[in-house]
C-alpha cells in the first residue's frame, strides 16, 4: 500500500480508543494503525463488546480518540469543521431513522444537507447525485415510499444511499448487515463491494458475518483480545489469526474452507 | 431535502380559508353587525354606526388577531418540540410548559400581595406578565432538557411533564390558601385561557413574541430536517446538535410562554395541529410544515373562538375547554385511526 502513498484516505496512527470515565480513560482498544486509500472495502469484526462500534465512532468523530491521530487526507480528524468533515465522511447507522414518516426521496436528499445553502434548497447538481445514489443503490422504484413501508433490507439500501448522496470519499458503515437473512446480508455487502470499486470510494463497515467478509473484503480490521490486526484476509487466515477471534472452546477456525466450526 | 409534489394548491386553499375563518370571526358575536358594514371597518370605509366601529377594531379586530397568532405560534412550538424531542406526543402543554408557565403567573399575580399596594401593581404589569409566564416556561423546558439530555426514554420526559403539572397545581393552591379573593380570580380567569380583552398594545407584544420565535423556526428548519434522522445522523451532516437544541427551547419558550402570558394556558392546539397538518401535507420536510402548520393552527384557532363566544349570546365559554373538547377527540381519532401517530 505504501506504493499508492498519495491516494492514503483514511489513516491513524497509534490509535487507542475508550471512554473517559470520571475523567480516567478506559481504553477498550490501542495501538491501531492503518492507511487506507480509495476505493477499497475493509471490514472489521470482533466478538461483541471488543470495541468496533467504539472504533467507529471514534474514526467519524463522533468521540474523542484516547491516544495517536487519526488523519482524513493528510489532516488531523479533529481539525476539520463540522460542516468540512460531513463533507469526506458520511455514516450508515444502525439506528433506524427517527420520523418513519419520511419518504425513501425525502431521506436520501438529506445527504446532501453539507452541500447545501442555509435554507437546505436543492441545486440541479444535488438532484441528480440524489438520483444517481438511487440508481446505485437499485433502489429508484421506491423513492416515493415511506421509510415505514420499507423491509429491512429495503432500508438498509435506503441508508446507504443516503451516506453516497452525501458524496463523501470515505463512508463507514456500523454492522449494515444485522437483522438480514444470509441472501440480502450478500446481497448488501456485494453492493458495498461494487460501490468500493466503481466510486473509488474507502467503505468500512463492521460486521458479524466473517465468512462474507474473507470473501468481499481487500482488507480486515481484526479486533482481539490480543490487539488488534489489519491485513488482507487471506494473510489473516495464513497467519492463523482468527482463532484469536474468539474463545476456544465453542468453535473454531477451519482455515481450509475460511468458516467457523463448531467444536463437538 | 427533496419533496415530492407541490403544495401550491393546498396553499392557496388554506390562505383561502384562513381569510374566511377571519372575517367569519369578526362577523359573529353577541351583537349582529351586516358583513358589509364589518368590511367597511376594516378597511377605512363609512360604517353606519359609530358603535360597531368600536366594536370590531377595539374588541372583535384585536380578538381575531391575538387567535391567528395563538394558533400560529402554538402550533410551530407543538411542531418544533415533536421534532426536538422525537415524540409525536410532545407539545408545550403535554411537556409542563404551560404548567411552567403557569406556574411563573401564579406565583406573580398571587404572590403580589405579599409585596403589598404599589410594588404588586407594578409586579402585575402587561409586561412582567410575559416575563414570569416565559421564565416560568423557560425553567421547565431546561429541566425537561436535562432530563432528556440523561435518559433516552422519551416516556420519562412525558412523566416530568406531568410532575410539573402536579407541582404547578400544588404551589398554585398553597399561594391561594394565602391570597385574597380578587387576586385568586384573577388566576383562576386567566387559567381559562381568553384572547379577548386584549390592547392593541398587547396585541403589537405578542406579534413580537410570535413573528420572532416563527422566524427563528425557519431559520433552523435545514437543521430541523437532518434531526428527522436522528442525532448521530444530524451530527454526521455538520450539524450543531448543542446548539441546535438550545435555540430550539429558546424559541420554544418564547412562543409557548409569550402566548400563556397573553391567553392563558391553552391546551391541545400545540400537540394536535402538526397532526392534523400531517392528515393533508405529507412531507415531513420542514420548510413545508412550518408554514402548513402555521395556517392549520391560525384557522383552527380562529374556528374554537367562533365556538367559544356562542354567536348570538352573550356568553362566552372559556377557550380553553374549547381546544380541549376539540383537540383531545382529534388526537385519539388520530391514534385509533392510524394506529400510530407519525412524525
Amino acid at each position: 500500500m505504501t506504493s499508492e502513498k498519495e491516494h492514503i484516505i483514511l489513516q491513524s496512527e497509534g490509535l487507542s480508543i475508550g471512554y473517559f470515565s470520571k475523567k480516567k480513560p478506559q481504553v477498550i482498544a490501542s495501538e491501531i494503525s492503518f492507511n487506507f486509500s480509495e476505493g477499497i472495502l475493509i471490514s472489521l469484526v470482533g466478538a461483541n463488546g471488543i470495541g468496533k462500534s467504539t472504533l467507529l465512532r471514534t474514526l467519524s468523530g463522533m468521540q474523542k480518540a484516547i491516544g495517536g491521530n487519526v488523519l482524513i487526507h493528510d489532516k488531523q480528524l479533529r481539525s476539520y469543521h463540522p460542516i468540512e468533515l460531513a463533507t469526506l465522511l458520511s455514516v450508515v447507522l444502525t439506528e433506524a431513522p427517527t420520523s418513519k414518516n419520511l419518504s425513501v426521496l425525502e431521506f436520501v436528499s438529506l445527504g446532501r444537507q453539507p452541500h447545501t445553502n442555509w435554507m437546505g434548497n436543492l441545486s440541479v447538481t444535488d438532484k441528480e447525485k440524489v438520483l444517481r445514489s438511487l440508481t446505485q443503490t437499485d433502489i429508484v422504484d421506491l423513492k416515493h415510499r415511506h421509510c415505514f413501508e420499507l423491509s429491512d433490507g429495503q432500508m438498509q439500501r435506503v441508508a446507504i444511499a443516503r451516506a453516497l448522496a452525501q458524496d463523501t470519499s470515505i463512508i463507514l458503515l456500523d454492522e449494515p448487515t444485522t437483522h438480514l437473512d444470509l441472501y440480502h446480508r450478500a446481497n448488501i455487502l456485494k453492493l458495498l463491494k461494487k460501490l468500493a470499486q466503481d466510486t473509488r470510494k474507502t467503505i468500512l463497515f463492521s460486521t458479524h458475518e466473517i465468512d462474507l467478509a474473507i470473501q468481499l473484503s481487500d482488507q480486515m480490521i481484526l479486533m482481539t483480545e490480543q490487539g488488534t490486526l489489519i491485513d488482507a484476509p487471506k494473510q489473516l487466515i495464513k497467519n492463523g489469526h482468527f482463532n484469536d477471534l474468539f474463545p476456544a472452546d465453542t468453535i473454531f477456525f477451519d482455515s481450509d474452507t475460511g468458516r467457523f466450526t463448531i467444536k463437538n | 431535502m427533496d419533496t415530492s409534489r407541490s403544495y401550491k394548491a393546498i396553499f392557496i386553499l388554506l390562505i383561502v380559508v384562513l381569510a374566511a375563518t377571519f372575517i367569519l370571526n369578526i362577523s359573529l358575536g353577541s351583537v349582529g353587525i351586516p358583513l358589509k358594514d364589518i368590511l367597511a371597518s376594516i378597511f377605512g370605509g363609512e360604517v353606519s354606526k359609530a358603535s360597531w366601529d368600536y366594536i370590531i377594531i377595539d374588541y372583535r379586530l384585536p380578538k381575531a388577531i391575538t387567535a391567528v397568532l395563538v394558533g400560529s405560534g402554538l402550533a410551530i412550538s407543538g411542531l418544533l418540540m415533536q421534532t426536538l424531542f422525537r415524540n409525536p406526543l410532545a407539545g408545550p402543554f403535554v411537556l409542563g410548559l404551560s404548567s411552567g408557565a403557569s406556574l411563573g403567573v401564579a406565583v406573580l399575580i398571587l404572590g403580589a400581595g405579599a409585596f403589598g399596594g404599589a410594588i404588586g401593581g407594578l409586579l402585575t404589569s402587561e409586561w412582567s406578565l410575559v416575563i414570569a409566564s416565559a421564565l416560568g416556561s423557560f425553567i421547565v423546558l431546561l429541566a425537561v432538557l436535562a432530563v432528556t439530555l440523561r435518559i433516552k426514554d422519551t416516556m420519562a420526559i412525558l412523566i416530568i411533564g406531568l410532575m410539573f403539572g402536579s407541582v404547578t397545581a400544588a404551589v398554585v393552591a398553597v399561594l391561594s390558601y394565602f391570597s385574597d379573593a380578587e387576586q385568586l380570580q384573577q388566576y383562576v380567569f386567566w387559567s381559562f385561557g381568553s384572547l379577548g380583552n386584549q390592547s392593541w398594545s398587547g396585541v403589537l407584544i405578542l406579534s413580537v413574541c410570535t413573528v420572532a420565535g416563527i422566524a427563528i423556526s425557519f431559520l433552523v428548519s435545514k437543521s430541523l430536517n437532518a434531526l428527522l434522522l436522528g442525532e448521530n445522523y444530524a451530527k454526521s451532516m455538520g450539524v450543531r446538535i448543542k446548539r441546535t437544541t438550545v435555540v430550539l427551547i429558546i424559541t420554544t419558550s418564547i412562543l409557548a410562554g409569550g402566548i400563556t402570558a397573553f391567553a392563558g394556558p391553552i391546551a391541545f392546539i400545540g400537540l394536535a395541529v402538526p397532526h392534523i397538518t400531517r392528515q393533508w401535507i405529507t412531507t415531513s420536510n420542514h420548510r413545508i410544515l412550518i408554514p402548513a402548520v402555521l395556517l392549520f393552527g391560525s384557522i383552527i384557532m380562529l374556528i374554537c373562538d367562533v365556538v367559544a363566544q356562542l354567536p348570538f349570546s352573550e356568553y362566552t365559554l372559556p377557550i380553553n375547554a374549547i381546544t380541549s373538547l376539540i383537540g383531545a377527540p382529534v388526537v385519539i381519532w388520530l391514534l385509533v385511526r392510524k394506529r400510530k401517530l407519525l412524525f
